[in-house]
């Protein structure tokens, strides 16, 4: 099938020769990638190729961008096919659910009407609470890096629409992630099942606090660090803890939805309670998300905040 | 190879990295996903040596990492190996042999596969062994199987395979 009909013979002489000149262009190429995987993690991301990349990004997002919206049909028919598969189980999940946050509403009701009861009579002044002080940008999800290794998105807005390195990022129905890098016109956002990424959370029921990190499939995430004695039950939701001391403070606003608890589970020799998360976010089907820019607590900072998971803080 | 050759495959391979990064990432099965990429550098292989294949991957991959945000590098290294491969792979298979593109595109995707595993092993990145053979390989193996025949049928269109020497064989008596 390759082959085509043979012209002319070759000498063994000029077949070594390309071979030698195949294997010398393999070698260099091959030695020029390592170098540029060793000079891209080495360097700062204000560094050469970070820089040449940023401006790569920028020049593809605009085809990105219409590729995305060229092919969204045929990802919506697909999302549908996978989706209609697996309704029927999530029939039942959503009656059950639809019950439990009906029953929901009603101590909310109560609960909303009481606190203003209490802020009244108490004269209670509320702290910095999310999502106070931030600005939302909504931008769509544009390309899903292909490694199974790494749980990212990039979003096809960035620092020309104010969007900063360590700006978290939401949906409608909780936590997504984090901006770990930043173009003029897109931005790469690691998502919570990343492997590189921890999130200080609380229980809401009962306050217990602990960190929520990826599970062991690639849209599971576990409550880990959570004392034995705590109370945790099956369906709690789990919450961004926000929290913060002198000199630092957690890059997620405080309250911001993560999931819900599917199972809890302990042994005599672990330290910690062993909490299996449902995430709120449907991360397969991630199509537009809203990155909250404008943290109060960097700008009155001065905006410095190094691309850490936990941010240090300058305070004056 | 001509200048019209590399024009024509850098045009493939540009059509490629988008059409993998606005639809093909979203189609998704267990965890693996159809990789055109990689399996347009290893057609355009076959079709045109070594050589090409190394330098088309290369490149190929650096557009890669640049539109996915990806260190750099990374996919260049993994694509390169994949392309110098399959052009060797082109070089030695006969007519005979049979579905080449086929067999080409099954063993570069599970070197890469595995190159990948390593590369990401080494940056401190690991998934379970059980998620990697059966939610990511081979579910990445079937989908470029499938993606094999059509890509190589039109990177054939595209750049018609070269006039090659036959290799001397001395016979076995």
């Amino acid at each position: 099938m390759l082959d085509t009909p043979v012209r002319h013979r070759e000498g063994p002489n000029s077949r070594t020769g390309r071979a030698f000149r195949a294997r010398l262009v393999a070698a260099v190429l091959v030695l020029l990638s390592l170098g540029l995987v060793t000079v891209y993690f080495r360097e700062s991301s204000d560094g050469g190729l970070h820089t040449a990349q940023r401006i790569g990004v920028s020049v593809l997002m605009p085809f990105e961008v219409a590729g995305e919206r060229v092919a969204r049909p045929f990802r919506d028919a697909w999302g549908y096919t996978s989706d209609l598969l697996g309704a029927k189980s999530d029939n039942e999940d959503l009656r059950e659910e639809n019950e439990a946050l009906r029953r929901q509403v009603i101590q909310d009701q109560t609960a909303a009407r009481e606190n203003d009861r209490l802020r009244e009579l108490l004269g209670y002044v509320s702290g910095p609470e999310f999502p106070e002080g931030y600005h939302p940008v909504a931008t769509q999800v544009v390309v899903r890096p292909p490694s199974p290794f790494r749980q990212e998105v990039v979003v096809a807005a960035g620092r020309s629409d104010g969007i900063r390195v360590d700006d978290p990022v939401v949906t409608d129905e909780g936590l997504v992630g984090i901006v770990t890098e930043v173009a003029p016109g897109g931005a790469k956002v690691r998502l919570i099942t990343d492997q590189e990424v921890a999130v200080s959370a609380v229980v809401l029921s009962s306050n217990a606090a602990g960190m929520v990190t990826h599970g062991a499939t690639a849209n599971s995430l576990i409550l880990d660090r959570v004392g034995k004695d705590a109370l945790v039950n099956e369906k709690d939701l789990v919450v961004t803890a926000g929290w913060r001391t002198s000199n630092f403070e957690s890059s997620y606003p405080r309250g911001i939805a993560i999931g819900t608890v599917k199972s809890v589970g302990q042994t005599d020799v672990d330290l910690y309670k062993r909490i299996q998360i449902t995430p709120l976010v449907d991360f397969d089907s991630l199509s537009s998300v809203i990155v909250l820019t404008g943290d109060p607590d960097r700008e009155r900072a001065g905006g410095a905040t190094p691309p850490a998971k936990q941010k240090p803080k300058k305070r004056p | 190879m001509t200048a019209l050759d590399v024009g024509k495959a850098a045009g493939l391979l540009l059509l490629g990295v988008l059409v993998q990064v606005s639809i093909l990432e979203w189609i998704e099965v267990g965890e693996g996903r159809p990789d055109a990429v990689l399996v347009l550098v290893v057609a355009l292989s076959l079709l045109r040596g070594p050589t090409f294949g190394a330098v088309a991957g290369f490149g190929a991959g650096l557009v890669l990492d640049i539109a996915i945000f990806e260190p750099l590098g990374l996919t260049s290294l993994l694509l390169t190996l994949a392309g110098y491969w399959s052009g060797r792979f082109g070089e030695v298979t006969t007519r005979s042999s049979a579905h080449p593109p086929l067999i080409a595109v099954a063993l570069a995707t599970v070197g890469v596969a595995f190159g990948s595993a390593i590369l990401h092993f080494m940056l401190g990145l690991t998934i379970p062994a059980s998620e990697f053979f059966l939610g990511v390989l081979l579910p990445t193996l079937a989908l470029n199987m499938l993606l094999a025949y059509p890509l190589y049928g039109l990177c054939r269109r595209v750049l018609p395979p070269e006039r090659r020497a036959r290799r001397e064989v001395s016979p076995a008596v």
